[in-house]
């Protein structure tokens, strides 16, 4: 038995048996050619079909985990046509009068070797990039050198020097368990696409990686850093326990699918999902979510190149409302801008964007951009349970704007002949201190409110969430904040409307008695979090008697 | 020939994405455009050249545009720093 230790570079435990994989760099074969004008045409047939390649995993990627994590086989595909690179190439071929895909081999080390002197951490994970496209040349060039697919018979654990983005992508999640590798940082992208599939990674295990042998038993500890090889019995039995109990765990949860949270007072809390893609919603299903309590709309925004039309945005909404049956829905309006930029709005970069031009400000000045979302609302809410709800408020004035600009919607479609609900309940987001101050008047005005707790902490306590330095100064369970939470429920119901949590902290379950006694008619949480809730929350309601 | 300069504020410096965005800006450009940054020079259009600067945050850029269409696209190019990098 021994133990490797590394950087955990994506959490969970997992043990099985490694499976080596070498990657298809070495041994390229060099020889003389003749015909350098053949040679250097093979190279460009090479390229054209290797780009080709990309474009076709980049998509793929792009449905699997999403624009920003797929960005990179974009880059890739630059890298293989870039100018300096494929000059290197040719240069070599004329010069040297050796193969194509050895001029390849060589031009990836000599790329590399230069990427790997570079001061930041970032440019020097760049190398592993160069290697990918360059493999992915010598591979088209000649097939016999490897598929490049990893192929796994068994559930396993991958062991690597270093995997390539294009690697990481084409595993099969559903065989490999876990991911060990010499190389790579938690910022790699290997790194960052593991955690995004949800399989527990270790990485950066250098020389101790020498010791893994393919076809060995491993516990991987994702969480802690660890590997241990052949572990022993009591390791074994360790890892088993820890195994069970989190599935124990899952299946435990699962009692509380079904589950309904209500009051000794017979007040019923709603536990709901956040989503930002209309996939998302068959997660909250199968997670027990009650409903949508916030659909992040600026996500149908942020995967393209061009602004969504309102035919595409209709068949995101009315997809998600189809799926959720009458369960509720709320839309948010888009939050667009401060840390969502959207590159081709062309909006300029600006000193303070928290506090900029953002969400229900851009709304309002860009009508067009508006109007376009509302149409695609209405039109939908004949599909389901829809609620509408605006962003960043801080004033009665943007609400009745806001509003008036949806009634005139209504009237438009009304008049083309369209059918939708009447009356869409409309709702807005407490997440600034002065909509707290005005949340008396602004229940006047809406159907219900949600208090976006990330936003109103950021604002109440002047502390930047993005900023690690402030971190423990951002805590969302600052009194500060609770007593505005406080303030804004004690409105809601004297106006007779519900209000609902939709911040990170609606999932803690420090604060699940405080959301009960204050009477929070709804929380919203990421799916995965639903059912720990739910449990969290029934428990609560049995201990006390005040709620 | 028209010269500007920027600061970086993106975090990460001049990574692979926005490089690869700035690469493909100038590409659309028809002027010979030239960043430099810390005594090191490179050719806009070309992405590892642009990578290989390893321009980080809070450095500042030099861009050199040159041709018929410089003043407009010098323009362009100054947009596209202030919204992406």
């Amino acid at each position: 038995m021994e133990r490797i230790h590394g950087t955990g570079a994506s959490d969970g435990v997992a043990m099985g048996r490694l499976v080596l994989w070498h990657g298809c760099q070495a041994n390229v074969e060099k020889y003389t050619i003749k015909d350098v004008s053949k040679e250097l045409e093979r190279l460009q047939k090479a390229q054209d079909e290797a780009v080709d390649a990309l474009n076709e995993i980049y998509f793929k990627s792009l449905k699997r985990v999403g624009k920003k994590d797929s960005m990179i086989f974009r880059i890739h595909m630059m890298m293989i046509q870039d100018e300096d690179y494929s000059q290197a190439i040719r240069d070599r071929i004329k010069e040297n009068k050796v193969n194509a895909e050895y001029a390849v081999w060589e031009t990836g080390q000599e790329f590399s070797a230069r990427f790997a002197k570079m001061d930041s951490e970032y440019m020097r994970g760049r190398k592993t990039d160069i290697i990918d496209i360059s493999d992915r040349l010598v591979k088209c060039l000649n097939p016999e050198y490897g598929s490049g697919k990893i192929a796994v018979n068994e559930p396993s654990i991958l062991a690597a020097d270093d995997l390539t983005p294009s690697e990481t992508m084409q595993l099969d999640k559903s065989k490999i368990i876990a991911i060990v590798m010499r190389k790579g940082s938690r910022t790699s992208h290997s790194a960052i696409l593991s955690r995004t599939m949800g399989i527990p990674s270790v990485v950066g295990l250098g020389d101790g990686f020498d010791n893994v042998k393919d076809g060995m038993i491993a516990v991987v500890n994702g969480t802690a850093g660890e590997v241990i090889l052949e572990p022993d019995e009591a390791e074994q039995g360790k890892c088993q326990q820890a195994l069970e109990a989190s599935s124990r765990k899952q299946q435990e949860l699962k009692s509380f699918l079904g589950a309904q949270i209500k009051t000794k007072s017979g007040r019923i809390v709603a536990v709901n999902a956040n989503i930002g893609h209309p996939a998302d919603a068959e997660t909250a299903l199968k997670n027990g979510a009650d409903g949508i309590g916030l659909f992040r709309s600026e996500f149908l925004y942020m995967g393209c190149a061009t602004l969504p039309t309102e035919d595409e945005q209709f068949e995101a909404y009315k997809s998600v409302l189809e799926k959720m049956g009458n369960k509720p829905v709320i839309v948010r309006t888009f939050d667009i801008g401060a840390d969502k930029q959207i590159p081709y709005l062309h909006l300029p970069k600006e000193a303070n964007p928290a506090l900029g031009y953002r969400a229900i400000r851009i709304c309002l000045d860009r009508k067009d951009l508006f109007r376009t979302q509302l149409r695609a609302l209405v039109r939908a809410s004949a599909f389901g349970n829809l609620k509408i709800m605006f962003p960043m408020i801080i004033s009665v004035k943007e609400v009745r704007e806001a509003k008036q600009m949806l009634q005139e919607t209504k009237s438009e479609l009304e008049s083309e002949g369209i059918s939708f609900v009447h009356d869409i309940k409309v709702g807005i987001m407490i997440e600034t201190p002065a909509s707290v101050i005005l949340s008396d008047e602004l229940a006047k005005e809406c159907d219900f409110f949600s208090i976006g707790t990330n936003d109103l902490t950021q604002y109440t306590l002047a502390a930047d969430r993005m900023n690690d330095k402030i971190a423990k100064i951002y805590d969302q369970s600052n009194p500060a904040v609770l007593k505005m939470i406080e303030l804004t429920a004690k409105n809601a119901h004297k106006a007779g409307i519900p209000v609902g949590i939709c911040g990170e902290s609606a999932a803690d379950p420090k604060l699940a008695e405080f959301y009960l006694k204050t009477g929070i008619d709804e929380l919203s949480v990421a799916p995965p979090s639903i059912l720990g809730l739910k449990k969290t929350l029934k428990q609560a309601c049995e201990k006390s008697a005040a709620v | 020939m028209q010269k500007f300069n920027y600061s970086i504020k993106e975090p990460e410096g001049l990574h692979a994405r926005p490089a690869g965005l700035l690469v493909k800006c100038a590409q659309s450009c028809s002027s010979n455009v030239k960043v430099a940054v810390k005594g090191q020079t490179a050719d806009a259009k070309r992405l590892f050249a642009v990578m290989g600067l390893g321009a980080a945050q809070n450095d500042q850029l030099t861009f050199t545009v040159e041709g018929p269409k410089e003043s407009a696209e010098c323009a362009k190019l100054k947009a596209f720093c202030e919204e992406n990098l």
